[in-house]
């Protein structure tokens, strides 16, 4: 392919894994009162990029490029403007003079700096004053490359209602004006809020009900890239990062069996163990080897040690079940809530028989929460399916198909009933 | 407190040099001022480009110039904050204008009582 039809998709690609490095490169030294400014910048230099690659050859380094061209931007910009903005509160002088103005900003665009500016914007991202989706759509827009429509896209609400969670998570974003300060005191209390977030993100992906497997497994795979990130940095090196580590690559890994190839969800019963990534299940089974130093005991942790007795398993049947139920009833004393219940129940149908399961989800509390989950119905129908009740079974699966998500989910359930006759 | 001016004079002319070395100059001051600027000392200025016009007299006639020798011209200024003359100057001693044989004026910016 030549380099004029290689740029708009080299481009692409490369736009969504260098746009979060720049941005948050440049907001540590314009402020994170200026990140539409910084926004603006790399849009502008990817726009660039795209215009001089369609008539000159693409630089071995297009990465490199692109954070030459940002940084020249952001140089003239300070050079404009420097007399009516304050920038970054620690480096204002210096950005004011040209004795110190370009190496000030050359410092700044260090690998290393560069790493610990997105680490930083992911902190601050996680801040108390923002709610969690907010968290998550600003992470997903400033650190991901995604645009607005993106995101709504994946979390299947309008994108006037990701607009506007951006735009409030930005207000408060600017009044800490500088990123969050990651050898501070807060850095403790605001690791657990970081978790969460990127939980909650991989979570969007995995549970979601977004029809598309890509749009899923490219959330889930941001999850990760970042939970790394995160868990690789001093700062972030904690039992409960890597815990996390190990949870997002252990699904991540099996994310491929779920769906089969013409587009139905497949239930892990009848999965293709074969579809799995390997590799990925290899870097998640490490990473829980890692989380294990120390004595603290996250619900990633128990998480995770449950994907990995279910990445391990040859088949569903030689599955550690009892191990599996003895990590669920940990995490349901700690994060109680009827969706973990779900999930218990299922296992406990497995090791004491589909009666004790169908009991457990009957003492599920809270259950009308799970009343618009399609899978709440699915699992009382397939126990039924199991003590030889089709008709129980037939009228769950039914109600299951009454408030199914999406056509992946619809195929699965219609194809259930039909082998019920 | 007062606020002190740093006139630079010769010394760290880039001309003769290395793209290498030039970087390597400007990283030597950059380091200097931003020490400066750690403790608060540091309040701004900036480096002059060789060249320029001289306008004197009631004439006011232009002339291409300063035409002063090397070591007289003046090739940029700085502006710290310290408790005296004598305190402005010591602090002026890391100044890297000294390593290429420069010099530097210390003079105090004068308040205006009116």
């Amino acid at each position: 392919m030549d380099d004029e039809a290689r740029a708009p998709e080299l481009v692409g690609s490369l736009f969504r894994r260098e746009a979060g490095k720049l941005t948050a490169a440049l907001a540590r030294v314009l402020g994170l009162h200026h990140l539409d400014l910084c926004e603006d910048i790399v849009q502008d230099t990817l726009c660039q990029a795209l215009e001089v690659w369609k008539y000159h050859p693409i630089p071995d380094n297009p990465a490199a490029w692109l954070m030459r061209a940002a940084r020249n931007r952001a140089i003239d910009l300070i050079r404009r403007e420097k007399t009516r903005r304050k920038f970054a509160p620690d480096l204002t002088e210096l950005l004011e003079s040209e004795w110190t103005l370009v190496p000030t900003f050359d410092a700044q665009l260090m690998p290393g700096e560069v790493r610990d500016g997105q680490l930083r914007m992911m902190f601050s991202c996680a801040a108390p004053g923002i709610p969690d989706e907010a968290q998550v759509a600003l992470i997903l827009k400033i650190l991901c490359g995604f645009s607005v429509a993106e995101i709504a896209a994946a979390s299947l609400t309008s994108p006037a209602a990701v607009e506007k969670q951006i735009s409030r998570g930005k207000a408060v974003l600017a009044e800490a004006r500088a990123l969050f300060d990651v050898a501070g005191a807060e850095l403790g209390r605001r690791l657990g809020s970081v978790h969460s977030a990127l939980y909650l993100l991989f979570n969007e992906g995995y549970h979601g009900s977004h029809p598309e497997l890509a749009v899923r497994a490219e959330l889930c795979r941001e999850a990760l890239r970042l939970a790394e990130l995160l868990a690789s940095h001093p700062a972030g090196n904690t039992p409960p990062s890597h815990a996390l580590v190990a949870l997002c690559a252990l699904h991540l890994g099996r994310l491929p069996g779920r769906i089969d190839d013409r587009g139905a969800l497949v239930l892990l019963e009848d999965q293709d163990r074969a579809r799995w990534d390997g590799a990925l299940i290899r870097r998640g089974l490490e990473a829980l080897d890692r989380s294990s130093s120390g004595d603290e005991l996250s619900v990633y942790h128990v998480e995770g040690g449950i994907a990995a007795l279910h990445a391990s398993a040859p088949s569903f049947a030689e599955t550690d079940w009892a191990g599996i139920l003895r990590l669920y009833d940990v995490l349901v004393a700690m994060r109680p809530g009827p969706v973990t219940a779900l999930a218990r129940a299922i296992v406990v149908g497995q090791v004491h028989g589909p009666d004790a399961g169908l009991a457990a989800l009957a003492a599920i509390p809270e259950p009308e929460l799970l009343r618009s989950y399609p899978f709440y119905f699915g699992a009382a129908a397939e126990l039924h399916g199991r003590a030889g009740r089709r008709e129980e079974a037939r009228a769950g699966w039914r109600r299951a198909l009454a408030v199914a998500r999406n056509p992946s989910e619809i195929e699965l359930i219609e194809r259930r009933l039909l082998a019920l006759g | 407190m007062a606020n002190y001016l740093y006139l630079f004079r010769g010394g760290q002319t880039g001309a003769g040099k290395s793209a290498a070395e030039q970087e390597a100059e400007m990283k030597k001051w950059a380091g200097w001022i931003e020490g400066l600027a750690k403790t608060g000392k540091f309040k701004g200025g900036e480096p002059l480009a060789a060249g320029g016009k001289v306008v004197s007299g009631k004439k006011k006639t232009v002339t291409d110039g300063p035409y002063a020798e090397a070591k007289d011209l003046v090739g940029g200024y700085l502006i710290v904050v310290a408790p005296s003359l004598d305190a402005a100057t010591e602090l002026s001693l890391g100044c890297p204008i000294f390593d290429s044989g420069g010099s530097l004026e210390v003079r105090e910016i004068h308040e205006m009582k009116m």
